[in-house]
């Protein structure tokens, strides 16, 4: 009997612990062929620097063979590429494995691999490649598979995530501050004379600085303060004043009162207040337009499930795009290939997970006649299916054309707007009460210039400016909590939340099998049979058994075989171990309706089984007892009631726990809450929450990997910062205090400014320093304080 | 004193090109990503190999 000992390597390609096996080159242990095929293609093409970057840069993705060959579609190529002439093609691709400086290494020297590929650039933080390659010699699908042979295979998809992302990228906003940047600088240099007293010798000048600045006003006015002329009008047209319609009217003023003291030579005009103002507020803009590339809060369905699936038609197979799918088509789904539609199993056994749809990730088994629910996942053998309703209409993909989504979004009015009506109303009357009392002692002249100096000072800059400030510092905080939001919106929308929904699987307890029970006993002897038998397979359940067994010896396997999705078998020291499924086994012994077990037989006899340890969260506990004051809470798990007793005793009493829920039960029990009146915040992973995450108030996906996937919501959370969640809250109340109390110290500058401007006394140059000088003190309290409060919350 | 009109008018012109001169580099794409180069520019060039030469 051959006895070798098992010592543990690391693979030199991904870095996973593995024992040393056959798959050994040039003295370098790799975990499985697949890494190893990687290291012998980047070997024989001189591109081993990969290695040298970073230790085992690489990832290894198991037995994971998809097929490309839609890509062969003409009419699936173009909607894919960037630019495509007769003998070049660009393409830009997502590519969810690059993660380091090798990654950017390897994929920029695609051209040693393939001579046809003529460049290839990454973009790092967005995880793109754009590559332009002659499609003459090299077509896309080969491209795809090529990258795909290196571990580094492109996620495409029917909602183009990478086309989509394009348009999030606001050059245009850096072009305007950089325009009116460039105004406010020239203009402070022309202002500055007029500040310290122009010599009656230099009077000359005075003029030509005053149109020289009247000229820098126009591109500020006309080309940087644009937007919020068209936002103003947008919302009055709509009955609504909103903050931006006395921006707009602040704007205009300052420069049709330059514009008139200028060319009347009455004055120098308020041409460095409006420029500054303009350049602040658009900073403002920018610092609240936080985006996170690799994150994406706007996923649906489409974004799941393929471009296109295989077609049986009579002619032969043919790879069709999703959306043409008609009901009664045949499809063909291949190991690890998506369903894209509702469908009736017509050949073979189908084993489905569906972790993207509920969480759960241990496949279901599915028999001919079987209706099969688009989303899940077939692993295993190919199967044919036949179509019973189109992709849109399915029971999953049915939620997002759900009339509720289409009424515009009823999320709460933010604070700024709803104070911008009282400001402007307030602003108003001072304006023109002014305006009056100046006329009715006859002094027209003064009557303007108190008019529209009340305008001027009374500016809502500071509410424009504190509020971004103050909540994209908040973001900047929760994203070092691994808690990201979508906008600076949310922030206002946490704070008011009182009701919280969690879903079970995924959110509150954990979804992936990193522990293992046994249930059953094993000698010592029967445990090293197992462990040599798991060392043959690459499964993350093998895996785990094989580290938790921790047996060091390894004998060799005969026979050895693996059914995907099934199990493993094997013959060791002439003992037949089977490890599994109940179906696998064949032995009604092991009829243990759990799905997520594993069951081991030995010659015959069945030993027992293990089985995923459920794992909630850490802090669970703590988190609910921190907020069970102040919130309702309610569980609405997809699963069935088994877990009833453990999530009682957890929950405080009053908790409603329902099981058994459709995705559409879900989004039904939100709207419920919400017509009581109830600010509803949704905490939920996969697919089967999307329509409830949209439809509450606030919608958080929690995930265990921000990289995967997560539905489209407002938030995503990592799975370890669960337990922060009741200081996030408090930080975003303790933020819209913050708000308020910057909003006490900006009108009481503005007291200053109207004391003189009701005087019609106000000069440019105090105009021009009340501004900035309020302006700096608001952003350094808001950040103080939103600092301070980080501290206090223990967010730092 | 005229002298100030033709300095001003240089010194405007030259904010102009400036300006020009960033306004081409947005639309050029310069400020899309910001951290990629950074990284790229550790890498070190490739050795020339035996078929190279």
């Amino acid at each position: 009997m051959p006895v070798n000992t098992l010592t543990f390597a690391t693979c030199y390609h991904c870095g996973t612990s593995c024992a040393e096996t056959e798959w050994k080159i040039d003295d370098k242990q790799f975990c499985c062929a697949g890494c190893q095929s990687v290291y012998q293609i980047l070997n024989s093409n001189n591109l081993c620097s990969y290695y040298q970057f970073n230790n085992a840069p690489g990832q290894s993705t198991p037995d994971q063979h998809t097929h490309f060959d839609y890509l062969d579609e003409p009419s699936i190529i173009q909607k894919l590429v960037d630019f495509m002439d007769k003998d070049l093609t660009v393409m830009t691709v997502y590519i969810p494995a690059i993660h380091c400086s090798s990654c950017i290494w390897l994929l920029e020297h695609l051209h040693k691999l393939n001579k046809a590929v003529i460049s290839s650039r990454i973009d790092f933080l967005k995880k793109e490649v754009t590559i332009s390659f002659r499609h003459t010699e090299l077509s896309l699908r080969q491209l795809v598979e090529l990258l795909a042979s290196i571990n580094y295979e492109p996620l495409i998809s029917s909602q183009d995530v990478v086309k989509e992302k394009k348009n999030s990228v606001n050059r245009n906003l850096i072009l305007k501050i950089a325009v009116a940047g460039f105004c406010m600088g020239n203009v402070m240099l022309f202002s500055f004379p007029e500040y310290f007293g122009i010599s009656s010798l230099e009077q000359q000048y005075k003029h030509l600085f005053g149109w020289l600045n009247l000229a820098f006003a126009i591109p500020v006015t006309f080309y940087c303060g644009r937007d919020y002329f068209f936002s103003a009008w947008a919302g009055l047209k709509n009955k609504l004043i909103n903050l931006d319609a006395p921006l707009a009217l602040i704007i205009a003023v300052l420069f049709l009162r330059t514009a008139f003291e200028v060319i009347l030579q009455k004055g120098p005009g308020f041409t460095d207040t409006l420029s500054g103002l303009v350049f602040l507020l658009l900073l403002g803009q920018w610092v609240k337009q936080r985006t996170y590339y690799h994150l994406s809060f706007e996923r649906d369905y489409r974004s799941y499930f393929p471009v296109a699936v295989t077609v049986i038609r009579e002619e032969g197979e043919k790879a069709l795009p999703i959306n043409e799918l008609v009901v009664g088509d045949r499809i063909l789904i291949r190991n690890n290939e998506i369903i894209p539609a509702d469908s009736i199993l017509m050949k073979n056994e189908g084993y489905v997970d569906f972790s993207f749809v509920t969480g759960e990730s241990v496949p279901v088994k599915k028999v001919m006649g079987e209706i099969i629910y688009a989303g899940g996942r077939q692993i295993g053998t190919m199967i044919e299916l036949e179509v019973v309703k189109p992709v849109s209409q399915s029971y999953l993909t049915r939620l997002w054309n759900n009339e509720t989504f289409n009424i515009p979004d009823n999320k709460i009015q933010n604070f700024n707007d709803r104070i911008a009506r009282y400001f402007s109303a307030v602003v108003f009357v001072l304006a023109f009460g002014s305006a009056f009392y100046w006329m009715w002692f006859d002094d027209g002249a003064r009557a303007w210039s108190a008019f529209t100096a009340v305008l001027i000072v009374a500016c809502p800059c500071v509410l424009a400016l504190s509020t971004p400030f103050t909540l994209s510092a908040v973001l900047a905080i929760f994203d070092r909590n691994r808690f990201y939001l979508k906008n600076t919106d949310v922030v206002e929308q946490l704070a008011r939340i009182d009701t919280l929904v969690f879903d079970k699987t995924g959110t509150i307890s954990s979804a992936d099998a990193s522990d293992f029970e046994f249930f059953g006993n094993l000698t010592k002897q029967q445990q090293i049979l197992l462990a040599s038998l798991t060392a043959n397979s690459t499964h993350p359940h093998s895996r785990e058994i094989r580290k938790r067994l921790a047996v060091t010896k390894k004998l060799s396997v005969a026979s050895y075989r693996e059914i995907v999705g099934q199990g493993i078998a094997g013959t060791v020291e002439g003992h037949t171990l089977k490890l599994g499924s109940s179906e696998f086994i064949g032995n009604s012994l092991a009829g243990n309706t759990l799905a997520s077990s594993v069951h081991l037989e030995i010659d015959g006899q069945y030993l027992g089984y293990f089985r995923v340890k459920q794992q909630w969260r850490n802090g669970l506990r703590q988190m609910l007892a921190a907020l069970r004051s102040g919130f309702n809470f309610h569980v609405i798990s997809g699963d069935n009631a088994g877990d009833s007793a453990i999530l009682s005793e957890l929950f405080p009493a009053d908790t409603t726990i329902s099981f058994n829920q459709s995705p559409q039960n879900k989004l039904d029990y939100i709207t419920t809450l919400q017509q009581s009146g109830n600010k509803v915040m949704m905490l939920g992973d996969g697919l089967n929450d999307a329509g409830a995450l949209k439809k509450s108030d606030l919608g958080v996906a929690v995930t265990d990997n921000i990289n995967n996937f997560t539905p489209g919501s407002d938030a995503i959370l990592d799975g370890t910062s669960l337990r922060k969640l009741p200081q996030f809250i408090s930080q975003s109340k303790d933020a819209i205090q913050t708000i308020r109390m910057s909003f006490a110290i900006a009108a009481s500058y503005n007291l200053i400014g109207v004391y003189f401007a009701v005087q019609g006394t106000l000069s440019p140059l105090t105009a021009a320093v009340l501004m900035p000088v309020s302006t700096i003190t608001i952003i350094s309290f808001t950040s103080i304080c939103t600092h301070y409060f980080a501290r206090k919350n223990k967010l730092k | 004193m005229n002298i100030i009109y033709f300095l001003i008018g240089c010194s405007i012109l030259m904010a102009l090109v400036f300006l020009a001169a960033f306004i081409w580099s947005v639309k050029n794409g310069q400020h899309d990503d910001m951290h990629t180069p950074a990284i790229r520019m550790l890498f070190e060039d490739d050795k020339p190999t035996e078929d190279d030469v």
